[in-house]
């Protein structure tokens, strides 16, 4: 660790700084305000506080700059950094905008400190160039996320759910960290360029496999991708709305711009060929049982469970031609997470208004609210990959850098094909939302549903944000 | 030239007014409606007095869009495209007129309307690959909204059905379209471009990109056997969607074989051929069967369209100039008549007498209480069998003499297909309109009118489409100097001469 300098470091982690300090005073503020205080107004406050630490963490970030690694390699600053980092806190912002039912949860203010702990989390995981870093940065973000899924104690679900993501994750860091250790065995180091150097110049060994496996295990776990994603249903279903839309969105965004990087960046592509197979399977697989089973649900929430899975499938088909430019594969994940966390808003407003669970409870919501309707249409149909939707383009612009890598003879042209043959299964399940929305009449006793002013504001950022990066791609795709 | 991209900006510009219109009145959206597809049609015209005929798209306007991927933002029209564009305009009034009662929900239903006439227009005037493409699934997701909510019979069922095949068909599109761009270097969507690299493509690789081509948007035309999302599709939806759909919406799939897939892969053009023909031929045939034995109104013309549209297809099949000239001007011949039978059976009988079986039909003197509408219907029904002085005419005798020059025996067979056509054109308008006068109908109440007097925006709407066919029948070189120079293009002329220089 030559030429080691603190002001670039300061530099490197003051976004995770801002979310971090932002994060202790939302929980100081909420511990030292008097008990006479209305709940309604602490909550006022820490919102607004979270809403400020996030602000200030994407003003650091783009302080932060592009200019390659820093503080002896430990942190990446390039361009997939920068985009990542501000992808997650636009997220987690949209997240914290749209959880309106926080006068459910008895803690507002802990859980806003643990989605900006959660948000620190991924940013590190976006800017970490090195394992252990890496690891440390996906144990923060799991760790919240694991309380964040359990955090309604009213509810049996969440704990259900708490706990199922928690067994899960943790047997999948353990996998990770077993498959670090294993790299780090055989090259040497733990920084992602050095692995690299080192893998380059060795024969292919069963260890790197074993290795390797564990490793994307892990991921498959993070990604929700089949045959590891028995966890998310169960989650997405029993979680408080915000902490799933959290991990619908944010969480995968960060999962992938980590793992693009840990692949191409840190395994290499000299050895590409021990794992790139092992990712087509779980590619394959997820397209096909994400896709499929989504067919045969009743509950919104595990609608979009599976939904996510089947997203993961082509999300995994990003990374694995994310070698030339990771671009595309976070333009998708961006967006699918603007569609995702627009979704979950809307969950989020019924859920205030009545129940919420099953697919029929949306019926009528054109007379209920034209304005959640409305935009409901915009994020399913991204989420379908209908233009001129990001949705669309995301998929579009992954295809067709799969077929471009290799043509039909490549195996990522072939999941490019079953993908877009499965997409065209999706359009079903994704319309039987929208029947109810806009076609079904509204039950008796329905009433109007009212949208706080802030969630308000934020589904419309989501809905827009939806439609002009659709239009102009270029936006996120030339930041590459 | 230049006001052709108002068309679309016209449409979409308007759906977004309807959708705050109705949040007003009914009648406001109705006429947001009307005003944006009459300034679509105006601009249309327009661009029709200043166009010169020639080969090759004239560059309407071309604008970067997506660097990292190639696509433009490019617009362009030749006589074919300018036929279609003015045939959307024709179809698109008329079917706002003819959806003047509609009550519920009206600024959406138009919102929506408006939005498929935006992507239809769009798609007729993309001379870049993806620019098409995404105008063509624009228009896919609002025709499940127009069926479901405002359709009729097993609407959910039909629109579910319609939408799974069309948005099908633009998988296997999108997959052959990805498949063409990356073997060609992943540089361009630009038509031109595909094209010229398409030419160096291992022949195995061209007969598969043309069949992942040329089936997706066959889907869409109806060819058989993958046309039974049409006909129930058709019957399920209201009057103006019914319209639009085989008026306009089928052409987008012809199309799209037309544009894209012919003249990339001529070659395999020449290898599908036969299959392609044969296909046709029997959507002709067996679509013309089950017409003449439906017992809804609907449903006879449901076929009918998909009988027509085997025409469509056949003529591009064959592939000779005559043919394929014959075929686009099917297309517009078509999109009228199918409009007008669709606005009879829907609109001027089904929504008074609210029933569209033929059984039931029978027993009521038509004629008598609708005049207008028997007088109409028998007019389009003239004109849907192909008699002289309609444009029918002119489309079909150009696609056969076009085919006989490819094959005689497919001609011949196609033929037959008129025969059928009229066999049940006629059978439809003897009992639809010309039912038992018996003594029960003699003493139908009053013997006035028991149902609502025809309205101005019908008769309206009758008269704008029987003009458009009557015109073209009587003067059909007004297309045809359109379209025949577009075909002399040297994309076109590959295609049509099946590879060989």
């Amino acid at each position: 660790m030559n030429g080691v300098s603190y002001v670039e470091l300061w530099r490197a982690l003051l976004p995770e700084g801002c979310l971090t300090l932002g994060a202790l005073l939302v929980l100081a503020i909420d511990l030292a305000a008097p008990a006479s205080r209305p709940a309604a107004a602490r909550r006022g406050a820490a919102t607004a506080l979270a809403l400020m630490a996030l602000a200030a963490s994407a003003w650091a970030t783009v302080r932060a700059g592009t200019d390659g690694a820093a503080f002896g390699g430990v942190f990446a600053l390039d361009r997939l950094t920068l985009v990542t980092r501000l992808g997650v806190i636009g997220l987690a912002l949209l997240t914290v905008a749209l959880a309106g039912n926080l006068s459910r949860l008895a803690n507002a203010a802990e859980y806003l400190a643990l989605i900006l702990f959660a948000t620190a989390g991924f940013t590190l995981m976006a800017a970490s160039n090195q394992l252990l870093l890496a690891f440390l940065a996906l144990e923060l973000a799991s760790l919240s996320l694991y309380v964040l899924a359990g955090f309604d104690k009213t509810r049996p679900e969440s704990a259900e759910a708490g706990l199922k993501y928690f067994l899960f994750g943790g047997v999948s860091a353990a996998f990770m960290l077993f498959g670090f250790s294993l790299l780090y065995g055989l090259t040497g180091s733990i920084a992602f360029p050095e692995i690299a150097r080192q893998l380059a110049a060795q024969p292919p060994s069963a260890l790197l496999v074993v290795a390797l496996v564990m490793v994307l295990v892990a991921f498959g776990f993070k990604a929700a991708a089949a045959p590891f994603h028995l966890w998310a249903p169960d989650v997405y279903e029993g979680a408080p709305v915000g902490s799933a839309a959290l991990i619908a969105s944010a969480s995968k965004l960060a999962g992938v711009a980590f793992f693009a990087r840990l692949l191409w960046a840190g395994i290499g592509a000299p050895v590409a060929a021990t794992w790139l197979p092992v990712l087509a399977i779980l590619a394959a697989a997820s397209l096909v049982l994400g896709n499929v089973a989504a067919l045969a649900q009743s509950n919104v929430r595990r609608l979009l469970a599976y939904s996510a899975i089947s997203h993961a499938g082509a999300l995994l088909l990003g990374v694995m031609v994310a070698g030339r430019s990771p671009g595309s594969v976070v333009y998708y994940a961006v967006t699918y997470g603007l569609a995702t966390v627009g979704a979950f808003g809307v969950i989020a407003a019924l859920e205030a208004a009545g129940p919420s669970q099953r697919i029929e409870d949306l019926a009528g919501l054109h007379r209920r609210s034209p304005f959640l309707a409305g935009c409901l249409a915009i994020y399913i149909l991204s989420l379908a990959g209908i233009p001129p939707l990001a949705g669309f383009l995301g998929k579009f612009a992954v295809f067709a850098d799969a077929l471009r890598a290799g043509g039909l003879t490549g195996p990522t042209g072939w999941l490019a094909f079953l993908a877009i043959a499965m997409g065209a299964v999706g359009l079903y399940y994704y319309l039987l939302i929208l029947k109810q929305a806009f076609v079904a009449a509204p039950k008796n006793g329905a009433a109007k549903i009212f949208i706080p002013p802030a969630a308000r504001l934020a589904l419309g950022v989501a809905a827009v944000a939806i439609i002009v990066f659709g239009v102009a791609p270029g936006l996120i795709l030339g930041a590459f | 030239m230049n006001a052709l991209p108002w068309t679309i900006l016209f449409s979409f510009a308007g759906a977004i007014l309807a959708l705050d219109a109705g949040t007003r009145s009914a009648a406001l959206a109705r006429r947001v409606g009307l005003v944006a597809t009459l300034a679509g049609l105006a601009a249309a015209l327009l661009a029709a007095t200043r166009f010169t005929p020639g080969p090759g798209m004239q560059t309407i306007l071309d604008l970067p869009w997506i660097p990292q991927l190639g696509a433009r933002c490019h617009l362009a029209a030749d006589g074919i495209s300018l036929t279609l564009v003015l045939l959307t305009g024709i179809a698109a009034t008329a079917g706002v007129l003819f959806s003047w009662n509609i009550e519920e929900r009206t600024g959406e239903f138009f919102a929506l309307y408006l939005t498929l006439i935006g992507g239809v227009y769009g798609v007729f005037l993309s001379a870049d690959a993806f620019l098409l493409f995404v105008f063509y699934e624009i228009a896919i997701v609002p025709k499940y909204f127009l069926i479901a909510i405002w359709g009729s019979t097993n609407r959910e069922y039909g629109a579910m059905k319609l939408v799974l095949y069309s948005f099908a068909g633009s998988a296997l599109v999108l997959g052959g379209m990805l498949w063409v761009f990356a073997a060609a270097g992943g540089k361009s969507f630009a038509l031109a471009d595909l094209a010229a690299a398409a030419a160096r493509f291992p022949k195995n690789d061209q007969l598969a990109m043309f069949g992942l081509l040329f089936l997706g948007f066959a889907v869409l035309a109806g060819l058989f056997p993958f046309h039974t999302w049409a006909p129930t599709g058709h019957v399920a939806a209201p009057t103006a969607a019914s319209m639009l759909l085989a008026g306009v919406v089928m052409k987008l799939g012809a199309y799209g074989c037309l544009r894209v897939a012919m003249p990339l892969f001529p070659e395999a053009l020449a290898w599908w051929q036969p299959a392609i023909a044969w296909l046709a031929i029997a959507g002709i045939l067996y679509a013309g069967l089950v017409a003449l034995v439906q017992d809804d109104f609907k449903f006879v013309i449901g076929y009918s369209s998909v009988s027509h549209m085997g025409f469509v297809l056949l003529g591009l099949a064959a592939a000779t100039p005559q043919a394929v000239g014959g075929a686009v001007l099917q297309m517009f011949s078509h999109g009228v008549i199918a409009g007008l039978l669709f606005a009879v059976a829907g609109r001027i009988v089904y929504d008074r007498t609210h029933t569209r079986r033929l059984e039931a039909l029978q027993a009521m003197p038509l004629h008598r209480l609708l005049p207008f509408g028997a007088v109409v219907f028998v007019l389009a029904g003239m004109a849907s069998m192909g008699m002289p002085g309609f444009s029918g005419f002119p489309a079909e005798l150009a696609i056969l003499i076009g085919t006989w020059k490819a094959s005689p025996i497919w001609a011949l067979f196609a033929a037959a297909g008129i025969l059928v056509a009229a066999a049940f054109t006629l059978r439809v308008v003897q009992i639809s309109f010309f039912g038992r006068t018996t003594a029960a109908a003699d003493s139908a109440p009053g013997d006035g009118l028991p149902f609502a007097p025809v309205t101005w925006p019908e008769k309206a709407g009758a008269v704008l489409l029987l003009a458009s066919t009557l015109l073209i029948g009587l003067r059909p070189d007004l297309l045809l100097d359109w379209i025949n120079p577009a075909l002399q293009s040297p994309l076109m002329q590959a295609a049509l001469k099946g590879g060989q220089p």
